[in-house]
């Protein structure tokens, strides 16, 4: 009788403790989370509020909320530099370089997986070795020698940045593929099965069928195609050479080199107007980023 | 034909990405190799072939030197972010109300630190008189100045790309929520205490991971161009002039195709160097849980 409830009384002690443990270590774990979350989100949000500063006051203190608000900043933001360019041509550009890019890449891309994914034919087991490795072929050694072959095809300074958006219907970009076929092995096949058996042909299977399963893969395709080609900047830097042609992109290093040292709240509130497309999009579809690099990298 | 076509539909649907293989990848590849053993200049053509290209990349000390501060660079960066994002996907992986909200602040800089946009911002924080300095003048530091000092230059780079964990931690966050519960609760009862489940029951099963990750940063950080293009231009002194930056005023500057591309060559075998390595040293680190 006496043993039991001594028993009971130092487990209760015990329990206690390693509640109070628990709690100690949740609180260091939460303190380690605010203190790295800090050092990540402080620049952004500050940049937020510099551009709403005046040029004196940006770089007199560590404060966020602008002591004196002011939209001078945007106000130069949105103004020419001359040269038939402005901040809002320049988004304009980068959608016409993007836009198409992204749509013709989820359609390359979408139809290349399905092909390995689904179907055995002559000459797989050895082309489909040769589209992973080049995933690891670094694009450093293929500048030169691409630009040397755009420039022969006379695409350099092309008005329709053929060279920015023509691979992408050749599924040039091999990460996607690899993501789609990664998710495609996921996807049961007996739904395809069944719509051949209705007499569905492999171009309908695929549209009517396998399309809609891969649809979250291929959302998470567009999206990330979307921030990796607004945020391209050597594409512009070596084959957009008239400045009514440049993207946001280019546009802002531009906008940093003849401004930087005077009209700080010029240059970052141009740069945050170049990027709040992006930011928009990540906040509408965050969940998408996150399942689509995860799938990507963890099958891998 | 006509069953030949049936029996091979697939091979259809992978068509325009042959083409694209073809022309746009296997070829450049291909020519570039062959560049890189002439003198070609983009508007005076060949006049000359041989390996005088390779041998000024590694008799010429500044491009010896532009190789140094490439891997340097890389050595510092690619630990540095792994470190940081394994162990915030760690303590993001223990229950934790609102880890949603963390996992977001984490992952922002990595879907918008890519752009000119923070190259721009990245340049008010760490010039003279910018935040940074003023954060450590504030705790009564005496900074140095970042961008002109050539011990500092090259680290800025390197934290603009460490700050950018976010990606990798969340891969890092799938494969520890695919760590079994038991193991840790099993270890618990054994009396081991949390670090040390972290070394000796996380880390090993989550080691396919880290390789995945360790090749695609290491990919990456040698290969690495916005940050010294668009924040230092190489400088101070050449300090932040990694192989890429050399390769560009090479090609795009003095129009010599043949030296970029015999740079970019050594660049790319030197990678694969390093690929392989890692690769072949796979199986005395990586744990494949099919295999045991």
């Amino acid at each position: 009788m006496m043993n039991t409830a001594a028993k009971n009384d130092s487990s209760y002690v015990y329990n206690q403790r390693v509640k109070r443990k628990n709690m100690i270590s949740a609180a260091i774990r939460y303190l380690v989370l605010i203190v790295v979350g800090i050092f990540m989100i402080y620049p952004l949000v500050w940049m937020v509020g510099a551009t709403f500063k005046p040029n004196s006051e940006i770089f007199s203190g560590l404060n966020i909320i602008p002591k004196n608000p002011t939209t001078q900043g945007y106000i130069d933001a949105v103004k020419s530099y001359g040269g038939n360019i402005n901040i809002w041509k320049a988004l304009l550009n980068t959608f016409t370089i993007v836009i198409p890019k992204v749509i013709f890449t989820v359609v390359s891309a979408t139809l290349t997986a399905y092909g390995f994914g689904r179907f055995n034919f002559v000459g797989k087991k050895f082309l489909y070795p040769i589209m992973i490795s080049t995933l690891f072929l670094p694009q450093v050694v293929l500048n030169v020698p691409q630009y040397i072959l755009y420039n022969k095809l006379g695409w350099v300074g092309s008005p329709l940045y053929l060279p920015l958006i023509v691979p992408s219907l050749f599924a040039c970009d091999t990460y996607f593929i690899f993501m789609l076929v990664q998710f495609l092995h996921n996807v049961p096949k007996e739904l395809e099965e069944a719509a051949k058996i209705d007499g569905c042909n492999v171009m309908q299977t695929l549209i009517k069928v396998v399309v809609p399963m891969l649809m979250p893969a291929i959302v998470s395709c567009a999206l990330f195609q979307f921030m990796w080609s607004s945020n391209d900047f050597m594409g512009p830097l070596l084959y957009v050479n008239t400045p009514a042609k440049y993207p946001a992109s280019y546009f802002v290093k531009l906008s940093m080199d003849s401004d930087a040292g005077f009209s700080w709240n010029r240059v970052l509130a141009t740069s945050l107007i170049s990027i709040i497309p992006s930011i928009v999009i990540f906040f509408m579809a965050q969940d998408q980023f996150v399942d689509g690099i995860s799938a990507g990298g963890v099958k891998g | 034909m006509k069953k030949w076509a049936k029996n091979n539909i697939g091979f259809f649907f992978i068509i325009p990405w042959l083409i694209g293989f073809l022309v746009f990848k296997l070829y450049p590849f291909g020519s570039s190799l062959y560049y890189s053993f002439t003198d070609y200049n983009l508007f005076k053509g060949i006049k000359e072939t041989g390996i005088m290209n390779y041998i000024e990349i590694f008799t010429k000390r500044q491009n010896r030197e532009a190789l140094m501060i490439t891997f340097k660079y890389a050595f510092m960066t690619v630990p540095l972010k792994l470190v940081a994002a394994l162990f915030i996907a760690y303590i993001l992986n223990f229950k934790l109300k609102g880890v949603n909200l963390f996992r977001t602040v984490y992952y922002i800089p990595s879907i918008l630190g890519g752009s000119v946009a923070i190259s721009v911002l990245w340049r008010a924080l760490f010039k003279d008189d910018g935040l940074i300095q003023q954060m450590i003048r504030m705790l009564g530091g005496n900074p140095p100045s970042f961008m002109t000092d050539p011990n500092w230059a090259l680290f800025i780079i390197c934290l603009l790309r460490v700050w950018q964990f976010g990606s990798t931690m969340v891969i890092f966050l799938a494969a520890l929520k695919g760590v079994p519960e038991d193991l840790y609760e099993a270890a618990a009862i054994d009396g081991a205490k949390k670090w040390k489940q972290f070394f000796k029951i996380t880390v090993p099963l989550i080691t396919p991971v880290i390789f995945y990750n360790l090749i695609t940063q290491m990919v990456q950080a040698f290969q690495e161009f916005n940050g010294p293009f668009i924040i230092t231009n190489g400088g101070p002194r050449g300090k932040t002039t990694l192989m890429s930056i050399l390769i560009y005023n090479n090609a795009f500057k003095a129009y010599d195709m043949g030296m970029a591309s015999a740079m970019a060559w050594v660049l790319f075998v030197i990678l694969m160097i390093f690929t392989a390595i890692s690769f072949i040293s796979q199986k005395y680190w990586v744990y494949y849980s099919d295999e045991g």
